[in-house]
This record gives C-alpha cells, structure tokens and sequence, in this order.
C-alpha cells in the first residue's frame, strides 16, 4: 500500500499554493515535510486528508483515485497546530469519540483509548477535561486521538509549534518512539525546523514556494542539498549564500579575502557561481582576518547565532556554546574553504564538501 | 530610567499560609537603569507575580520596591511612570500609526515639535516611518504588537519597560525578525526592561540578564553565558542548553565521583564528607566521543565506558545516547566526527573542567 500524490496544483487568488506536486508515501515511514511558511506544506495534507480541493492532479491510495472520496471515507487521521479537543468530554472521552462515531463497539474503543493514551504517557490523567490540562498533555490528546484511529494515513501539521521549548523538545523525542510502532500507517509530519525534520523523517521531503525542492534521507538533504533554497531551508541558521567566483587556484567571495580553492571544488570552469558558506565553516575572533562587525546575535538552544556586516556583506556565523558577545564588537572572520558548497548562478547545487566517513 | 530594588519583597496570597507555599519568596533584588532583564521559568513560578509587583498591579504582602530610592510599594501603576506591553496588543484601532504613538506624549503635554521629532526616531527605529499615515485596524498582527512596543518606548521618562509575554502571539516565523527588531530598539533607546517570557531562549536573545525562578523562587541570575557554563542547579542546567546538562549520579571518593566502575574527576571537590551522595553536571558539547583508541585520553579526562544506544540527525550535529550503567548521558558531536554503529560500546572522554560537582541539587560550592 501506498499513498501517491501526482501532479498536485491548487491555485488560491492567482498563487499556486501547491505546483505540479508528485510523491510517492510509503506505510511505515515517517515522511516530514520541511518549508518555510507558505511553502506548501499545509496545503499537501489538506489535499491529502481531502479537506482542500485541487485544480489538477489526484491523491491515489493502492491505486485508487481518492478524488471522489470523502474526507471522513478517507482513513486519514490529523493533529493540529492548535490543540483541538471537545471541552466537555475528558481525555478518555476524547479519544474515544472518533471511534464511537465509527461504530467501533464501546469495549473495543476504550481499549483502543486507553492504549493510545498510555503510549502518550497520559494513563493518569484520563479523567480530567482538557481546561485541566496543559498546553503539552491537550497535545498529547490530539495525538492518542490520532494514533487510537488506526488511520492508514496520519497527518501531522506542526504539532508541536505552540508548545514550550523544553516540552517540544522531550515530545520531539518521544514522537520518534510513537512513530516507530505504527506499522502500516503512512506518516506525514510538517515541520520548519530543520533538526526536527532530519532527527524524525526516515524520508525529507523539502518544499519551497508550492513545489517541491528536494526528496530524500536526511543526510542526503542535509549534505548535497540540490538548490540554494533548500541549502537555507536545512540549515539553521541559513546557509549564507553569497555571489563569488572561481579564479585558478581561488575562489573569490564578495567582502571575504581570495580563499583557496579546495579540492571538492577543482574540475569547475573559472567564472561566477553562488557560493554558499555554512554558518559553523566560520568562525570569528581576534586573530587575524577580515573585520566584521556584529549586528545582532542570537541564542537558540545551544548555539550562538552571531550576525555580521563584512564591508557590507550580511553573513550569519554559527558557534558552539554560548558566548558573550554584543552587537556593535568588532571581530576577526576566518572561513574553513573546505567546508564551501557551490551552485551555479541559477541556484543549482554543483558540488558539495564530502562528508567525512559518516 | 530608573534603578528598582525589592528589599524582602515576598507574595502570599492568603494571610497566615506556610511560607513554604507563597507566591513569592522573599527575594533582594537590584535591577540597575538602563539595562534588560529577562524573568524566566516555568509556568507557576513566580515571574508573573514578580512582574505584577514591579508594575503596582499586585502590593506584596511583605518587603518594600523602590524606584531610584523613592518607595513605591504602594503607589498605584498609573503614578508609577511606567510602560507595559502586554500578549495582545494595545492599541487605538480608530487613530493612524503616527497618533497610536503620539497619544502617549500629548496624554504628557510635550510641545507639538519634540512630539513630532520623537515619533519619527520610534517609527524609523519601528521600520514604519513610511507607514505613519496608514489607520492601526489596516496593520497586521505583529505590526500591531510592534506598534505597542513603539508606544512603550515612545517616553523617554520612563522608570522602566515592563513586558510581559509580548511574543505570544505571534506567528512563529514572525517571531525571529520582532525578536531583533525588539533587541535593536532596547539597544537603541537603552531603557530598563524587564521582560518576562517561558522561553529560555527568546529571553537569552534578548536580555543583558537573565533571572530564572522556579517555584516562587529566583534560583540563578546571570548572563546568558554564565548559566551556560556554570549553572548553580540541575534545575538551570535542564532548562537552559539544548540538549539539556547531563547529570550522573555518584558519590564522593577521593575528590571524584564514583559512579560505578569509574571515577570521574570533577572541576573542584565538593565539602562533603567521603561517601556522599555527588552528582556530576556536564553539558552534551563537552564530552568527546573516543574514537578507536587513537586519541588516548590525557591526565585531564576522565574516560567512561559505555553502550551507544541511539543517534539522532540535528543536521549541523548529531546527538549520541549513551548507556553508562544504568544511567543515560547525550553526547553532542560535530557532523564530521566519526559516529560508530549504534549498539557499539563507546569510550567517552570526560574533561575534568567541565564535570561540575551538584550535591543536592546545587553547585557546590569550592572547597578552598
């Protein structure tokens, strides 16, 4: 069994929110969809649980057109950015309620209820209405109500994106587990976090302005991202990507000093490219190099995000911990010329730096 | 601006309750003018009564605030000189862009040109003067909530900005460039600020300070880069870094930690007794992953042996789940570094600077 979206194109107000989309879902794998807002992504499962209408193509489960098929015929579960439970029934009763309105015999229901709600960590709090819950235990709901349907396809739109940062990142966690036992489920996760993408999809799926960029493992699309805007899309921060050309044994980017050119990049004629410069390949400091000067830094979990003007070059530099730096110092850059992707003019990947033995 | 000092403030909500139970602890506390200050915690912890106390909405129960010296314990918030900028915006959807921040100014009675000349320099900063003309029901969510941030930072009297949750409601994406723009108008106008927020992270972008509370009680302030470094519980070592401190759990034999087989060396020794339980605190990015007896590790590493049970893909990093006893430590390594098979044993390399020695749930302190 599998689900299969083929030519998907919707046009709302003279935009294509979905443009000429074609994949292939396969059951038992977790298929996150990785884009910026506005990319696409929750138009794809609305189309998919049959809840938005398209101007061309079709959804095909095994085969079958899925076009005439009505979004509650259609086996699809979702979960929500909001989480969506009826305030007056309990947690229990909430899970329970799609199964009962699917004739599923009440002792079965409860069964299936209470599995899903102790594979969400949630057996204890069965009782109580969602007004007694938090944020994190009603999404936990959403979830058990999902995963108890057993619906063939499970659709999840930024589940956890209202929820604080420590809960998304222990949820984040367990999602992994939960999905791993699914089976026979077809599992579509969106997302616009880059890590959260690569550390819960066994495929990514990368969509970018309505279409899709780029479809592969994790480390495929982390390590040859095939055009400019999904080398920005995974990397977090952005990868920097800066004019530049090659020139004989150089590569020569806008407000950076002549680099070496590396091996990876030897075999390419001389000329303008696009350059892109991942954020952790530069470093910043008070040896030699080319000044910059900070414009705004940023803490995100571990890292720290500096932003840099270089003789009017914005760049964005990853570092590792968290340092006390401030906007307004003035710093030294270096760049690891080893590390550098290039793309031709059009955005296209040309070649990436290899990636070590992993 | 103003300095604000809580002497012995405290919050309980209902007289004669165990101290044990208050809102708010009783709490010293100096906020200095002209810099950012950021209340963090989870939920119930305390932030919001801090918040509520500064602002006059709540008198506490006991202690005393005071702005630049003159007690305002009970002085309500509207005599406070103060701005607030709440969750949702606040703001006159009948009136332009330009009267939303000049209202403030004229409620003051400033001459008609500093008003003028004022707006212009909130509005630039805002990245709105073109839009001065356009009626506040036309602007989206976040210009709106921009607009009551402007309207907050409009007086340049004010004893302090008071800010609570301001990002709440705001799309996800949008959150980033509010996050800069809000740290580039604090840099700019240079009030104080007290911001409260759940997120960790907003608020180490954003404040010169961080005060972290947990359960009525401030636990740890400091920048951004000291609790990172050296947080003074487990419980900041959890809520900041991402992954989280590891923590294992040991007791105390010749300086260093047992825990099981091995004897981890710490940064100091902890002044307790021989055989006490000791918990050793090391974020993920300091351990190093041993790879294949090549690097041996040296005099100042401790090496731990355990089983990779996991790995997760982060992109730019990857995150190892190791098995040591019966304990789990996360391994934080660059993408380039080797990673073996998951299910492998692993030696790990342990730096003696970075194991902090937690007994009780604190940093201890050093002994000598």
């Amino acid at each position: 069994m599998s689900v299969v979206a083929q030519s998907l194109t919707s046009w709302v107000d003279g935009e294509a929110h979905l443009d000429d989309v074609t994949l292939t879902l396969e059951p038992g794998r977790i298929h996150t969809v990785l884009g910026r807002t506005g990319a696409g992504k929750t138009s794809l499962l609305r189309v998919l649980a049959g809840l938005s209408d398209v101007d061309s193509g079709d959804v095909l489960l095994d085969g079958r057109s899925l076009r005439e098929v009505p979004p509650w015929r259609r086996e699809t579960a979702m979960v929500y950015q909001q989480f969506i439970n009826y305030p007056h029934l309990t947690a229990l009763e909430n899970v329970m309620f799609p199964l009962r309105r699917a004739k599923v015999p009440a002792a079965e229901a409860q069964r299936r209820a209470k599995e899903a709600l102790e594979q969400v960590g949630l057996t204890h709090l069965s009782d109580r209405r969602p007004g007694a819950l938090s944020g994190g235990q009603q999404q936990r709901v959403a979830i058990a109500r999902a995963l108890a349907r057993r619906a063939r396809i499970l659709l999840l739109d930024e589940p956890l994106v209202n929820l604080d940062f420590k809960l998304r990142e222990q949820l984040r966690e367990e999602l992994r587990g939960l999905f791993s036992g699914v089976g026979e489920t077809v599992v579509v996760y969106t997302t616009t976090e880059p890590a959260e993408a690569l550390m819960l999809g066994d495929e990514v799926i990368v969509m970018h302005e309505g279409r899709v960029a780029q479809v592969g493992s994790p480390a495929v699309i982390f390590e040859t991202p095939a055009t400019t805007a999904v080398a920005r899309v995974v990397n977090d921060p952005p990868m920097n990507v800066i004019p530049g050309t090659l020139q004989g044994e150089h590569v020569a980017v806008r407000g950076l000093d002549l680099l070496p050119r590396a091996s990876h990049l030897a075999g390419f004629a001389d000329g303008p490219y696009l350059v892109g410069i991942p954020a952790p390949s530069l470093t910043f400091g008070t040896g030699p190099g080319v000044l910059a000067t900070i414009t705004f830094v940023e803490i995100s979990g571990s890292e720290t995000f500096v932003h840099v003007d270089l003789q009017g070059t914005e760049l964005v530099v990853r570092a590792e911990g968290i340092h006390d730096v401030s906007t307004g110092d003035r710093v030294s850059m270096t760049v690891d010329p080893s590390r550098l992707f290039l793309f031709t003019e059009d955005g296209t990947l040309a070649a990436a730096p290899p990636h070590g033995r992993s | 601006m103003a300095t604000l000092t809580l002497e012995n403030v405290a919050q309980t909500y209902n007289p004669g309750e165990d101290p044990d139970r208050w809102a708010l602890k009783p709490l010293e506390l100096t906020l200095e003018s002209g810099r950012t200050y950021a209340l963090v915690g989870p939920s119930g912890c305390g932030k919001t009564t801090l918040l509520n106390i500064l602002s006059g909405l709540v008198t506490p129960s006991h202690g005393r605030v005071t702005f630049d010296g003159v007690d305002v314990t009970s002085t309500p918030t509207r005599l406070r000189n103060i701005a607030q900028v709440f969750q949702f915006p606040v703001i006159y959807r009948s009136m332009t862009v330009r009267d939303n921040l000049a209202f403030p100014l004229e409620c003051r009675g400033w001459p008609r040109s500093r008003i003028e000349e004022r707006v212009r320099a909130v509005a630039e900063a805002l990245g709105l003067a073109d839009g001065l003309d356009v009626p506040a029901s036309r602007l989206s969510a976040d210009e709106k909530q921009l607009i009551s941030l402007g309207r907050g930072l409009v007086r340049d009297d004010v004893a302090a900005v008071l800010m609570d949750e301001p990002l709440t409601v705001i799309d996800p994406q949008l959150k980033l460039s509010l996050r800069r723009k809000i740290r580039q108008l604090s840099d700019e106008f240079a009030p104080t600020v007290i911001y409260v927020t759940h997120d960790q992270y907003e608020a180490m972008t954003f404040a010169q300070e961080l005060l972290v509370m947990s359960e009525g009680r401030l636990i740890q302030r400091g920048t951004p880069e000291q609790l990172f470094e050296s947080p003074s519980s487990t419980f900041v070592g959890w809520f900041v870094g991402s992954p989280s401190m590891n923590f294992l759990r040991g007791t105390l034999e010749r300086g260093a930690a047992r825990v099981g087989e091995h004897l981890i060396d710490l940064a100091w020794s902890p002044p307790v007794p021989h055989g006490s339980e000791v918990t050793v605190g090391i974020r993920p990015e300091y351990i190093r992953i041993v790879d294949g007896g090549s690097h041996p590790g040296d005099a100042s590493e401790t090496s731990v042996h355990g089983r990779l049970v996991a790995v997760q893909d982060h992109g730019e990093s990857r995150v190892c789940e190791i098995q040591v006893r019966e304990q789990q430590v996360a391994v934080k390594v660059r993408r380039e570094v080797h990673v073996p098979k998951v299910g492998s044993f692993v030696d790990l390399g342990l730096p003696r600077s970075k194991c902090l020695p937690y007994v009780e749930g604190r940093l201890a302190t050093c002994g000598d």
